[in-house]
């Protein structure tokens, strides 16, 4: 018998997330499988759409409710258990919104959650980083229980398009809790590459001293079509909002260009960057850890490099 | 007695560089320092805060583990805990045991908040908070930065992808912390001294009529692949043209 999956879409009400279409290549991993997503929304015809064309998606679901306009892991969880009846593992994003909510999920169905999946040998067997990725765990789950996971978005490429899956609304009648309540979300305006899925990135450290220290990253950036991160020193200075940290809490990217920038190395940031194609390091203290990673090593004054850079590439 | 609930781990210290066993069985763990786990130690960090704004009365702490999570108990009765929970349980504890646990002490001490940290630092599975919640069958609010209490409710600000996320929960609730909620004090000598004469109760899994169920075989530890090392190059000009010549720029 084929393995079913069942991925939990992640989207903003209008465009699906490049994190589902990783999740589906993590599922496709493995032989013979039945991939269906699950479109949780008020109203999910756009996101179903685009899910239906990934390439493997079998089936999509959709399970439309006003409830369902933000996505609260309180309202979703209930909703997903339903729909998990028949699928032997259930994945989601290891995003903010996959962990929050997988969890929960895992929590309401009495099942073990495989968080961080980076390699998926079996149905039952999986690989996945610990220890901020000192050490990778390969763990076996029993193959007569359901098995929730996340996945790690810097292990998989996303799916491919070109896929005709047929979209079907599930019933669903679960009560649905009222004591959660979404009042805002504040993002920074950004017009520049997503963080999690830019082909490069420049990150700054605590070493750009201010705020307006990033000005000069920024602008570098914007010549190469960079994203931007930070190391947590810089977040928590200040220098840069909490949702551009990379490393072992923040997000973990997989650029094919990363180059930081007064970034001394901490593992909890080498985390969030040990699968980027080519790490450059910039920094003033040669003996800094970041070199023992990098591809290339500048050792000096960021402040003249940076604009010299941009100076070169102009 | 309004109460705040704190679970806290023992972890091997942020600061410790870990190795993986030859024979890949696990992580040496041998020797090497101990602690609380750092959003744990956030975690009850909050909770010490609030009551001492006036609007809790009694913090607890709670943790699930061999006896030596004794010292990490001690070592948050000393930072301000009122008493201090030890479910002794050895081996491998899964979130959904651990969660188990924590939902006993829950229905012995129906605190009106419970704080843990968003995920241990040694196991990475940022788990428990959200499946104790579901336990529960009470809200979560995970990856907290900013903490308000009023009345029946709480308002959280979550850190997420997108940026700061705001929600109201009613009370009671999880809320999971994430760095930049607060910084956590220092223990002071004195504290660690009057930190022995809190009370510290023990009690075993079984006691609480919990089974402990190991879902997932932990099969090998390996190390992580190493990264070759690269080169230094001694100028910007230089730096520029070598990631030409990779295609990079």
């Amino acid at each position: 018998m084929s393995t079913r999956i069942l991925i939990i879409a992640e989207h903003d009400g209008k465009k699906l997330n490049t994190s589902t279409a990783k999740c589906v290549s993590c599922a496709r991993a493995l032989p013979g499988v039945e991939i269906a997503v699950a479109v949780l929304a008020a109203d999910a015809a756009a996101v179903a759409t685009q899910a239906a064309q990934l390439e493997g998606v079998g089936r999509v679901l959709t399970v439309e409710n006003p409830a369902n306009l933000h996505a609260l892991a309180a309202v979703f969880a209930p909703q997903v258990v339903a729909l998990a009846g028949p699928f032997s593992l259930v994945l989601g994003p290891s995003t903010t919104f996959g962990k929050d909510l997988m969890a929960r999920v895992a929590g309401l169905l009495e099942a073990p959650q495989v968080s961080d999946i980076m390699a998926i040998e079996s149905p039952t067997r999986f690989r996945r980083p610990i220890y901020a990725g000192n050490a990778i765990l390969t763990v076996e789950a029993s193959a007569d229980s359901k098995v929730v996971g996340t996945v790690r978005m810097a292990s998989f490429e996303a799916a491919g398009g070109g896929g005709t899956a047929p979209i079907e609304k599930a019933a669903v009648s679960v009560e649905l809790p009222t004591h959660t309540r979404f009042i805002s979300v504040s993002a920074a305006r950004n017009d520049r590459p997503d963080l999690q899925t830019a082909a490069r990135v420049i990150s700054g450290g605590r070493a750009l001293g201010s705020a307006d220290g990033f000005k000069i990253l920024y602008s570098l950036a914007d010549r190469m079509g960079a994203a931007v991160g930070a190391s947590r020193a810089a977040v928590d200075a200040g220098y840069a909002p909490n949702e551009m940290q990379v490393g072992q809490t923040g997000k973990i990217i997989a650029p094919e260009l990363y180059v930081a920038v007064g970034i001394s190395g901490a593992i909890q940031h080498l985390t969030g960057i040990k699968d980027a194609r080519t790490i450059v390091a910039i920094n003033k203290d040669g003996e800094a850890p970041i070199f023992e990673v990098a591809d290339f090593g500048l050792v000096g004054d960021l402040f003249q490099i940076i604009p010299e850079i941009e100076r070169l590439i102009s | 007695m309004k109460r705040i609930l704190v679970g806290i781990k023992r972890v091997v210290d942020f600061n410790v560089r870990i190795r993986v066993k030859p024979d890949g069985t696990g992580v040496i763990t041998d020797g090497v320092k101990m602690s609380i786990n750092p959003f744990d130690e956030i975690a009850l960090e909050e909770a010490l805060r609030i009551k001492e704004r006036g609007a809790a009365e009694e913090v607890i702490v709670a943790t699930v583990g061999p006896a030596d999570c004794q010292q990490q108990l001690r070592t948050a009765l000393a930072m301000g805990a009122d008493r201090a929970l030890h479910v002794q349980a050895d081996g491998v504890i899964e979130p959904l045991t651990a969660a188990r646990a924590l939902l006993k002490l829950i229905e012995r001490e129906q605190p009106m908040l419970v704080i843990l940290g968003k995920q241990a630092i040694d196991d990475d599975n940022g788990q428990t908070g959200q499946v104790l919640a579901a336990l529960w069958n009470r809200p979560q609010a995970t990856y907290a930065s900013k903490l308000e209490l009023a009345g029946e409710t709480a308002r959280v600000t979550r850190e997420v992808d997108a940026g700061l996320e705001t929600l109201e929960v009613e009370l009671p609730a999880v809320i999971t912390t994430d760095l930049r909620l607060n910084e956590p004090r220092y223990v002071k000598l004195p504290d660690i001294m009057k930190a022995k004469k809190k009370p510290l109760d023990s009690f075993t899994l079984a006691a609480l009529g919990i089974e402990p169920r190991q879902h997932l075989k932990l099969v090998r530890f390996e190390p992580p692949p190493q990264r070759q090392k690269g080169v230094r190059v001694k100028d910007a000009a230089e730096l520029v043209d070598a990631l030409r010549k990779k295609g990079l720029l």
